[in-house]
Parts: structure tokens; sequence; C-alpha cells
């Protein structure tokens, strides 16, 4: 029951599933998170990624499913799921008239934290980000990379079990980036915390302990990043030939395996490319125009699991929000 | 003397020293209580008046329209309307219309701050919170009704310059009048605010019912001898229930004026044939008030 005591389990999902009308943004999705681990939540946009975050936040209703939060039920144990998890979101949500101090000392008046610790730990969350010194700037003033970290910082100011960071580096140059990574990896170790994210950067999925891979609101994959990028063959080989088709049926007689075409290219994994190659080239028997062997990345093991990449994904996901604001304006 | 040696730290105490200087400190988040929903309200009011520091330019171009009123208008068509106000200076007789229009502009766009709140993300901030909504409304709905009451003052000291001597318990009159009004309006602004997502259409719709407001509520002119429609708008308008009182309020301390003259430019407000005291007047805008409010709160409830 909620008891807030689930030692070793910091989130756990059951059947989760949400639906705005017509549409079924997450379709029944299960998973526990362990207490300390970061875990990252994988998807392209609309793939229902900030849709299940907002109802472990408490922000959204599920339609169906339960999931408890640092051992507290969402649904009816709403506020103490509340005090015990701190949010980033994707927007901004700080008060760009206010200064960083104002913004921490409005978080922590609105979560009750007792008085003589509001100074000590906005002190010590301030030093954790390294905007201290700049504690009496106005937020607005404030480059992107500062906020997202000032952002960081208030989300951690009531010393939450869990830290919710919703693309928590989208729109931030890679160097910022990388920044922000390493300080919530140590805030992580500092804390003690269990840090749950979504993010859309595959190459930042490599920072997280275990992730999940989401897709048309299904979790499609859920596993440390490691193994999912052995499961898919340790390599990855594409060829560019003049018949894709020809070239598919060739593997699939000769060597049994199974390509799929992109972007005018066939891709398929194997296990050792290096030594593959010669054998392919002994025994394939069609022209090649060029052979390219790549060592697998969480890329790959997104379209393996949903048959596309990601930013395919994207492209489609911004064309059907660019059609849905045409419709709005009308 | 054992008892004071063996001070046991509390289990919120500093949790350590990093290497690097950082003083770590733990803190929890204690239960929601009567307490905490207080410190919460107080810090959402607290923050309206923090930015409202912070924009001096709002100050003044809040008070541009209440001036305009009072001294181009009360100027300009003194000498037409001298034939009825019986030797009472237009500029007096507007004056309380004036006091009220002073917060009922500023208290509606406090409320603006909700729909950008929103438009910036912040209200996110404040629903994801251990606290209640109706704490967030009512946090909002006072600080509102501070700056409003707070630019009323500006008005409020200006009473000479309309000709209506400085009585204390007038100004305190007064004052608590415009704070009540200021309140409701910025319920009734919160109440359109909280179902509405962008600015634009905030603005375009508390136009379309402000100036209604404004006009019907007798602020520019005596609210008797109106055609019939005209009096059923005005027994309508909410702005109508605190321009009596105050009117009443500010002639009651005006010198030499006759008994004729008072009755024309004072009639009050009746409904049928009874004749609505000034508690009960104020009353309304405070009953108005709290069901404004109470509809901003289920609004807010059900936004998810």
């Amino acid at each position: 029951m909620s008891n807030g005591n689930a030692q070793g389990v910091a989130i756990s999902v059951r059947d989760l599933a949400k639906r705005f009308g017509e549409v079924e943004a997450v379709r029944g999705v299960s998973f526990e998170v362990a207490s300390g681990e970061v875990f990252g939540f994988l998807g392209p946009n609309g793939a229902g990624k900030s849709t299940t975050i907002s109802m472990l936040c408490t922000l959204a209703k599920p339609t169906s499913g339960a999931a408890t939060v640092a051992g507290y039920d969402i649904v009816r144990d709403r506020d103490n799921v509340r005090r015990h998890i701190g949010l980033v979101f994707q927007d901004q949500t700080l008060d760009g008239h206010l200064t960083a101090r104002h913004n921490l000392q409005l978080h922590a008046e609105l979560y009750g934290i007792p008085r003589r610790l509001v100074e000590p730990r906005m002190r010590q969350v301030l030093q954790m980000v390294g905007l201290w010194e700049r504690r009496d700037g106005v937020v607005r003033t404030f480059s992107g990379g500062m906020r997202r970290r000032l952002e960081i910082a208030r989300g951690l100011m009531h010393s939450p079990r869990v830290l919710f960071l919703d693309e928590p580096t989208v729109g931030l140059d890679p160097q910022t980036r990388r920044s922000i990574w390493t300080y919530i990896r140590e805030l992580q170790e500092l804390e003690q915390i269990t840090i749950f994210m979504t993010t859309h950067y595959m190459d930042e999925a490599e920072w997280c302990d275990r992730i999940a891979i989401m897709d048309h609101g299904e979790l499609v994959a859920l596993d440390r990043p490691d193994a999912l990028k052995a499961g898919i063959g340790t390599d990855r080989i594409t060829i560019h030939s003049d018949n894709e088709i020809a070239t598919i049926a060739a593997l699939k007689s000769r060597f049994d395996i199974d390509g799929t075409i992109h972007d005018g290219a066939v891709t398929f994994g194997v296990t050792d490319g290096d030594s593959f190659l010669p054998i392919l080239f002994r025994d394939f028997g069609l022209p090649i125009r060029s052979v390219s062997v790549s060592r697998p990345n969480l890329d790959d093991v997104f379209m393996s699991f949903t048959g596309t990449r990601i930013r395919d994904v994207d492209e489609h996901a911004a064309t059907i929000t660019a059609r849905q604001a045409v419709g709005a304006l009308r | 003397m054992k008892a004071a040696t063996t001070t046991v730290p509390p289990a919120q105490t500093p949790a350590g020293v990093r290497p690097d200087g950082i003083e770590l400190v733990r803190v929890s988040v204690p239960q929601r209580t009567a307490g905490s929903e207080l410190r919460a309200i107080r810090i959402v009011w607290r923050r309206e008046l923090i930015r409202f520091r912070s924009d001096p330019i709002r100050i003044v171009t809040w008070l541009v329209q209440p001036f305009l009123f009072l001294f181009v208008l009360g100027e300009g068509l003194s000498h037409i309307a001298s034939a009825g106000t019986h030797g009472v200076p237009l500029k007096s007789f507007i004056y309380p219309g004036v006091l009220c229009m002073a917060v009922m502009f500023t208290a509606m766009f406090s409320a603006a701050s909700f729909v950008w709140d929103r438009e910036f993300g912040f209200l996110r901030e404040m629903m994801v919170a251990p606290v209640s909504r109706s704490s967030i409304i009512l946090g909002k709905c006072l600080g509102g009704a501070t700056v409003a009451a707070l630019q009323g003052l500006i008005v409020l000291a200006i009473a000479g310059a309309a000709h209506v001597p400085y009585h204390p318990l007038m100004l305190l009159g007064a004052f608590g009048i415009q704070l009540l009004l200021a309140f409701t309006i910025t319920a009734m602004g919160m109440a359109i605010a909280v179902r509405i997502k962008q600015m634009q259409s905030f603005m375009g719709l508390t136009q379309l019912i402000m100036l209604p407001m404004f006009f019907l509520s007798g602020a520019l002119f005596p609210a008797s001898g109106l055609p019939a429609w005209l009096n059923v708008l005005t027994r309508l308008d909410p702005m109508s229930y605190a321009v009596d009182p105050m009117r009443k309020l500010v002639f009651a301390n005006l010198k030499h004026v006759n008994p004729i003259a008072k009755s024309i430019l004072v009639p009050g407000l009746n409904w049928w044939s009874y004749h609505i005291p000034s508690g009960i007047e104020v009353g309304v805008v405070a009953a108005i008030g709290v069901v404004m409010m109470s509809i901003a709160v289920i609004g807010f409830n059900r936004a998810e």
C-alpha cells in the first residue's frame, strides 16, 4: 500500500494509459524504476513520453492503470507524491522578473520548507549548479544553460526523492548539454535521488543506467544501454547498391540476414562486422557501390525496434503539429 | 546541567560538508496544513507586490486614465454641466466614480498576470506544488487587490484637486470600498483568466466587459431619471454597488451642498421600491467577489 517507505523501488507503473478523446497517447505501459537509478525515457516527439511524465507528476489523471511514485499512489495520494518529487519541465517555468534567489525562496515557501533551512539549502543547491555567485541576478538576463541549471537547482530545493527531468537539454548547444549531464550525474550521487528523465537525443541515453524506449504510446524496449546495443548485434553494416530489393533478397538467401532499407541503403546487424566483410564480398554475388561498418548507437537500437530513425519520426511529428497549428488558427 | 549538554541535533540539520566546501543540507516537505496553505497564499500575494514594485511604468500608465477623466472631462464638461449640478463642481461629482475606476482597471489587469503565468510557464511551478489551488487563487486575488488599492490610494490623495476635503473617516471609508472593489474585480478577472489561454483573448474580453461596466455604474452620471432599460442594466452592474456608497460617502463630507442638489446627484440605488442602504451595497460587492473567486477556483480545479 501507499506508505511512502517502499525501499528499493522509486517508481512503479502498471498498465498506465491515457486517452485524449480519440487519441490514445499512452497505451498501457508497465515498468519499475529502482531507487537511485538514472532512468532514461526515450522516444520521438509525440510518442507519449511527456504524457507519461505528466501522469507520474500528478499533473494529468490516467485513464486507466496505476502507478506509485516514492511509494505513493499518483491518483489517491497526490499531495504526498508532490511532496517527494522535483520537476524540471521542457519549457521554462521560472519567473523571469525575479532574481534567482527570489525564485528559490518562492519555491521554498510553496513547499513549506522549514524557514531556518531555506538559506543553507538554497546556498547548497546554487553552489551545486554553479550559480551561487549569480544569486541576485534577474533571471531574465540569464542564458539558456544558466536558466536550466537554475531550474534543476529549484527542483532539488526541497530534497525530493525522485527528480523528473522532461527534456532537460532540449534547445541547448552540445557543450552546455554535456555540462548539464555532468551536473545531473553529480547531483544524483550527492543527493542520492532517483532521476527519471526524457530525451529524444539518442547520445544522451548513454548517461542513463537504464533506458526505456517508447513509440506510439507503447514501450518497445527496456534495458541497460549496452544490453540494448548488444541485443541488435554488435555492429551495423550499411550497403549501398543499385538494387536494394535484390540486396535484401540476397542477404536473406545467402546469409539468412534480415536487412532493412533506409535512405536508399540497406542496413543490418552482425556480431563482428570486420570479419563479416570478407565473407560478404566472397559470397554476395551482386554489385555493391559501397559498404560501411559502424558500432551501434542507440539510434540504431531505436531503429531496430521501431523501424524508423528518430529524426524521421520527429519530422513526421513536426508536420503533424504544423498542420494542427494551422488548423487551430482557422 | 546534564540536559543542557545533550542537545541532539534535529533530523534536518546539515548532513555534512563536501571537500569543495559545499555544505550539505537536507530538508523535508511537511504535510499540508492550514499553516502551509497560509504560507503559500502569502508568497503568491507577495510575488504580485514584488513584481508591481519592479515595474514603475505600470504604476504611471494605469494612473493616466483616472486623471484624464477627472481633469480633462471634469474640467471640460463643467461649463455645460453647471446647469444640472446645482453649484456642485462637476469634478467633485465624478470624483467618487474616478476613485472606483482607478482600482477597477488595475484590478482587472492584475488578473491578467495569471494568463502571463500560464504563457510563460510559471503557473506549472505553482500547480505542481503541494498546495491547494484555492490558495493560489486566493493569493492572486489578494495580490491583485493590494496592487490596485495602492493605485487607488494615489487618486485618493488628490481629493483636494476635486474640491473634496480631506476628512480622515471619509478617506478610510473610501479606501475600504476601494480595497473591496479591487478584490471583487480581480476575482472577476481571475474567473475569466483561468479559462483563457492567450493574453490577446483575455485583453479583448475584459475590454468588452469593463467599459460597459464603467459607464453603466453611474460613475459619470446620477442613476436617476434614466430610461427603464438603462435603469435595469445599472442595477445589474456590480460596479454600481461600489460607486453609489462611495458617492454617498464623499457627498456627506462636501460643504455647501443644498438638499435639492443632493437628492438629484445622489439619488441612491433601489431594487423596486426598496432603497438600498450603503451597508447592503457593500455587502453585494463582497458577495460578488466571493462568488467570482469560487467560479475561478472551480475553473482552475477543472483544468488538468
